[in-house]
């Protein structure tokens, strides 16, 4: 199946992945397997020609993340070329890195939002998920300059079964912080997560708490905090939309220039990815065949091709199909339509009742760390 | 909102002329709001300084319709936009 170009709707938002590096270690990084090298990164050249053509496409918002974006020491010179080019920027960070000098000159030059990533509300659980000593206190004080200057905040809180019962202390310390939004996310299974589900999977209990927890405090902090809330995924009736519709609404640009339809996309064997190096993001985002692989609904499988909710979930995630039912076309193993969800409940139930250490994420330089026995 | 608040646009919320789609979009964290022509309207005549009743009152002048009709058109979508905090008033 190929999209008819005049049907497809230009992107609203790109994710710019600057680099892998990242200072944390965190199990359940989003990041691919197979890191890359620094050596292989664009160059703020590369990224600013970047920038301008997907404002050029219809781009309105571009979340700078990583990795740690600010492991790039061209952060600032990149916001003021993003804002130049038009584009609303925000900065997907979890602090380390940045100094108030820093964060001084990323308000000159014109950073529009920061959302700060908490991997536990005590330092010794944000440290130990973390994987790296003194990281909560150093971005206690980040938030406190965020605060001090200004910067509109949202707290991103990553849970899963070793911090879920730390979502209420999450919710204050986002209001103490003065942020105006707070996204709970619990951990997607993609990536690094796949392999931490023994030691992270949440409970089925825990993913009812959660969703209580939310629902009250919803109520209670309306027009002083939004919480948008991404629930326990194995724990769902239905699948998630992915990125608002394969290549519908947004993009992603890897470190390397590899431009993909979601992160975790590469895990996808049989796709191929245009790079920015030697294709214009409008020829990739109309004709490029990663896009065209799953956009719309004309490459669906029963249950999905005559199921009343395709064009509202899609057929759920192509990565969740391929890493769980081993093919990208299936349905997402997380819908109760699927053949393979009672499967899939037995798995999360046992994961959730499983013991393992964490195995934590790599360096990009580094071979991937298997846990010891 | 009341005819006495004054509403304003906080930091990381803005107005931005969509010249790929030739539309008017509100800018925030993690959203592009289309905005309609009422919504951009009322959207445009807010500076932080005159009061939501002097600002429906300058609009009624502009389109020939009661403040209280505009105020109600625009209801809806300024509590949504005050629910998600894209929105702010002085008291
Ligand atoms: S999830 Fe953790 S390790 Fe991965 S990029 Fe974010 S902070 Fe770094
Ligand atoms: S069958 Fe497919 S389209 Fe229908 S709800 Fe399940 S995943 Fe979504």
């Amino acid at each position: 199946m190929t999209a008819d170009p005049a049907t497809v709707r230009p992107p609203i938002a790109m994710l710019a992945e600057l680099t892998h590096r990242c200072p944390l270690s965190c199990p359940y990084c989003s990041n691919p397997l197979e890191l890359a090298r620094q050596e292989n990164e664009l160059d703020t050249e590369a990224w600013v020609d970047v920038f301008r053509q997907a404002a050029d496409l219809g781009v309105l918002q571009l979340h700078l993340s990583g990795g740690e974006p600010a492991s790039r020491r061209d952060l600032e010179p990149l916001i003021t070329a993003a804002r130049e080019a038009g584009l609303y920027t925000n900065l997907i960070t979890s602090g380390i890195g940045l100094t108030a000098r820093r964060l001084h000159a990323l308000d000159e030059a014109g950073l529009d939002h920061i959302q700060l990533s908490l991997q536990g509300t005590t330092a010794e659980m944000a440290d130990r998920i973390g994987g790296y000593r003194g990281g909560f206190d150093r971005k206690m004080k980040v938030a406190e300059w965020i605060g001090e200057i200004g910067f509109p905040l949202t707290l991103n809180a990553v849970l899963h079964r070793q911090n879920l019962h730390q979502l209420p202390r999450a919710i204050e310390m986002a209001v103490e912080m003065g942020a105006r939004r707070i996204e709970v996310a619990t951990v997607q299974f993609h990536g690094w997560a796949l392999r931490n589900r023994d030691a992270m999977m949440p409970t089925r209990e825990q993913a009812r708490e959660a969703d209580a927890i939310v629902a009250e405090a919803r109520a209670r902090l309306k027009g002083v905090l939004v919480i948008d809330y991404v629930p326990a995924d194995y724990h769902s009736n239905y699948p998630k939309r992915c990125m608002g519709g394969w290549g519908s609404t947004g993009l992603v640009v890897a470190p390397d220039g590899q431009v993909m339809p979601c992160h975790a996309a590469a895990s996808i064997p049989h796709l191929v990815f245009d790079n920015v190096r030697d294709t214009t993001l409008a020829q990739t985002w109309y004709h490029g065949g990663a896009f065209e692989a799953y956009r719309g609904t004309g490459w669906m499988q029963e249950p999905c091709a005559s199921c009343e909710r395709k064009r509202v979930d899609f057929g759920g995630c192509r990565c969740q199909a391929m890493a769980i039912v081993g093919d990208p076309d299936a349905t997402d193993p997380v819908c109760i339509k699927s053949p393979h969800r009672a499967a899939l409940t037995r798995q999360a139930d046992a994961h959730a009742a499983a013991e393992a250490d964490l195995v934590y994420r790599a360096m990009p330089h580094r071979q991937v760390t298997e846990p010891a026995d | 909102m009341e005819p006495g608040q004054i509403p304003y646009l906080p930091r990381g919320v803005r107005l931005h002329r969509d010249r790929v789609r030739d539309a008017w979009v509100l800018l925030a964290p993690e959203r592009a709001v289309s905005l309609d022509m009422v919504g951009h309207a009322v959207l445009s005549e807010i500076d932080g300084i005159r009061s939501f009743g002097e600002i429906t009152a300058a609009l009624a002048a502009r389109y020939d319709a009661s403040p209280a009709q505009i105020a109600s058109d625009a209801s809806g979508f300024l509590r949504a936009l005050r629910d998600r905090r894209f929105l702010e008033v002085h008291p």
